[in-house]
């Protein structure tokens, strides 16, 4: 161990001599005429080769650096989207539509992407009917969606359900538009 | 006085603090003579006008006489508050306050017969030191008869519950029931940040808030002795069920299978068992549990919801909702042979079946319109009647323990409130008045004092 450490650094050294050897005597002498390849010093033409390899991998760390970056900020958006999305259920329905089996298949393909992850399925309802049946409606919802992901690959260990019945509305408002907002469910992570 | 040394028939009036005494009764008549005043089976029976002039003062101080003021304002309020009578205003009494007399001696009849009292309440008023009297006497004017009488001694404190415990008796005999005046209300009311559990006397008095924190609290549930309630609360964040000591406050979790326990129901008659709703099988079920929380048996078996069971008073039957017909329906199952039939026809949501005390009569609350309404139909599904119309969304019934009154709750005000109503439907008002959305009331059995 200890001898290829000073072995590296008199590698080190030895180049740092050759780049300055090559610096002082590139001064005096023209472009035109290539070094000895025998004495070991560079030719200019294969400094100016040498520099734009160095440039190259900077830039290619930059540009592996940003890409990185940009994979970050995929996964983050992908991670909003997901637990931004909801499902809608029509009055007193568990069953999944044409629309929402399509939300829970991203939803499902986020899953088998991030599979370290538990998710929550929470089911909600709109605050008509009464509290105990929408317990057990909210119960239904969220568990018809566990089944559809199940169903689309997910390890049935990785769901949980709760059901909040109409006490957590999105919006607390009695028209049309806030009951169709309100019975929903949920994604949230353990 | 000749007092009648008669065994009260409610042996459980008896305690330190209170000793009430019987001061006399008819010879040769029978307590079951008297229940010929109200027959509570019948939904529309009149209501009787009774006079309840202010106690007279027998010790000669102002506060005895503030006393003999409230303690009639709260027998008169209190006894009103049963449907059963109706009070004639003070004003038109032809006797000066004070002067009506106490014993049928000094009892003029024929002036409460002339302004229609059917019954009649005289009382005294007493205090020594700190230590109140009372004592009351129910006559018949027409019949120129006392019906009974009783005199009570206990702390000044204590009028309340000495008032109520003569009310408690009167009804007794008129009825054969005993009265709501030992009893509670438990129902849960809405906060900034989730519901909790309050409970007041019968009357929306001593309200109590039981539970804190910003977590969700449904569904109340007494056990047939009173002393304990169960309900759903999201303390871990999700539905589970627990059981309250009403004594000592102390909470257990009692139900907390994955995913929902929710709706629990005692089992009578000794409440060894608790029904509830639980989903850890995938589907929402009705399972029977010990007392310790382990499953005794599943009791349901159909895709889809079953919820909320409640009991026959026997403990032989139960009456639950399911969904099972596409839409949430009254059932009853009997419980030794699973045979389980459709109780509600009529409309498309119909929720939260309450039993009566007396077994015979199922009350729920049903959604047509947009709006629910308090419905009662006897247990065979025959004589569906409607308690509540227009005025707001009435639901989640519950019986009084004598079966001649239902709570629910009611938006008919704006906010959901919890309201009391005659069996029948009549004399529907407010109990208790507090800001925010309350719900869920249940109706405890009578306790003991």
């Amino acid at each position: 161990m200890k001898k290829s450490i000073s072995l590296g650094v008199l590698l080190i050294m030895m180049v740092s001599l050759m780049f300055f050897a090559s610096c002082a005597k590139k001064a005096p002498e023209t472009d035109e005429y290539p070094m000895d390849i025998r004495t070991g010093e560079m030719t200019a033409a294969e400094a100016e080769a040498e520099r734009e390899r160095q440039r190259r991998i900077a830039e290619e760390e930059v540009e592996a650096y940003r890409a990185r970056q940009a994979q970050e900020l995929q996964t983050e958006a992908a991670k909003t989207q997901f637990l931004d999305s909801k499902v809608y259920f029509a009055f007193d329905d568990s069953s999944l539509s044409a629309e929402a089996r399509e939300i829970l298949l991203a939803q499902a393909r986020w899953l088998k992407a991030n599979s370290d992850r538990t998710v929550i399925v929470e089911g909600h309802c709109d605050n008509r009917g009464t509290e105990e049946y929408n317990l057990a409606l909210g119960s239904r919802r969220a568990q018809s969606v566990k089944d559809f992901l199940v169903n689309a690959g997910v390890e049935p260990s990785r769901i949980v359900t709760i059901s909040y019945g109409e006490e957590r509305p999105a919006v607390r408002e009695n028209n049309e538009a806030a009951w169709a907002k309100n019975r929903r469910a949920e994604f949230r992570l353990r | 006085m000749n007092g009648l040394t008669l065994t009260p028939p409610i042996g459980r009036v008896k305690t330190v603090l209170l000793c009430a005494v019987l001061l006399l009764s008819l010879a040769g008549k029978g307590v079951a003579a008297t229940y010929d005043y109200i027959n509570i089976s019948d939904p529309f029976h009149k209501r009787i006008p009774l006079a309840v002039p202010v106690p007279v003062s027998l010790s000669d101080d102002r506060e005895t006489e503030q006393i003999a003021g409230s303690v009639a304002d709260l027998l008169a309020r209190s006894l009103e508050f049963t449907g059963y009578f109706t009070l004639i205003d003070r004003r038109a009494f032809l006797d000066a306050p004070g002067k009506q007399g106490i014993t049928a001696r000094d009892v003029n009849f024929k002036n409460w017969r002339d302004i229609g009292s059917e019954l009649l309440i005289t009382g005294g008023v007493r205090l020594e030191g700190r230590v109140l009297q009372l004592e009351f006497r129910l006559f018949d004017p027409f019949r120129q008869e006392l019906v009974f009488g009783k005199r009570y001694t206990g702390e000044v404190a204590d009028y309340r519950q000495m008032v109520h415990r003569f009310c408690d008796e009167m009804i007794y005999r008129l009825t054969g029931n005993f009265g709501v005046f030992n009893t509670k209300i438990a129902f849960v009311s809405e906060t900034d940040s989730g519901k909790v559990l309050y409970v007041c006397d019968f009357d929306g008095n001593n309200l109590r808030r039981l539970t804190g924190g910003d977590n969700i609290v449904l569904s109340p549930s007494w056990s047939p002795d009173g002393r304990y309630l169960a309900y759903t609360s999201y303390r871990q964040d999700k539905p589970d069920i627990y059981i309250r000591s009403m004594a000592t406050g102390a909470e257990r979790l009692f139900a907390g299978y994955e995913g929902l326990n929710i709706t629990p129901a005692w089992m009578p008659p000794d409440g060894s068992r608790i029904a509830a709703t639980l989903s850890f099988e995938g589907d929402e079920e009705i399972y029977l549990l010990t007392d310790t929380g382990k499953i005794d048996k599943r009791l349901t078996r159909s895709w889809g919801v079953d919820v909320s069971p409640a009991f026959s008073p026997d403990g032989k039957k139960m009456a639950f909702v399911s969904g099972r017909a596409g839409s949430p329906q009254i059932y009853v199952m009997d419980l030794a042979t699973g045979r389980t039939n459709r109780l509600t026809f009529e409309g498309r949501y119909n929720t939260q079946p309450s039993w009566s005390p007396k077994g015979d009569r199922i009350a729920y609350s049903g959604m047509s319109g947009g709006t629910s309404d308090v419905f009662v139909i006897n247990a065979d599904g025959s004589q569906l009647r409607q308690l509540t119309r227009d005025a707001g969304r009435n639901e989640s019934p519950a019986w009084s323990p004598d079966g001649n009154m239902i709570v629910f709750s009611s938006t008919r005000r704006g906010d959901s409130g919890i309201y009391v109503m005659t069996a029948s439907g009549a004399d529907q008002r407010q109990v208790v008045n507090m800001p925010g959305n309350q719900s869920l009331p249940a109706w405890s059995p009578v306790l003991e004092p």
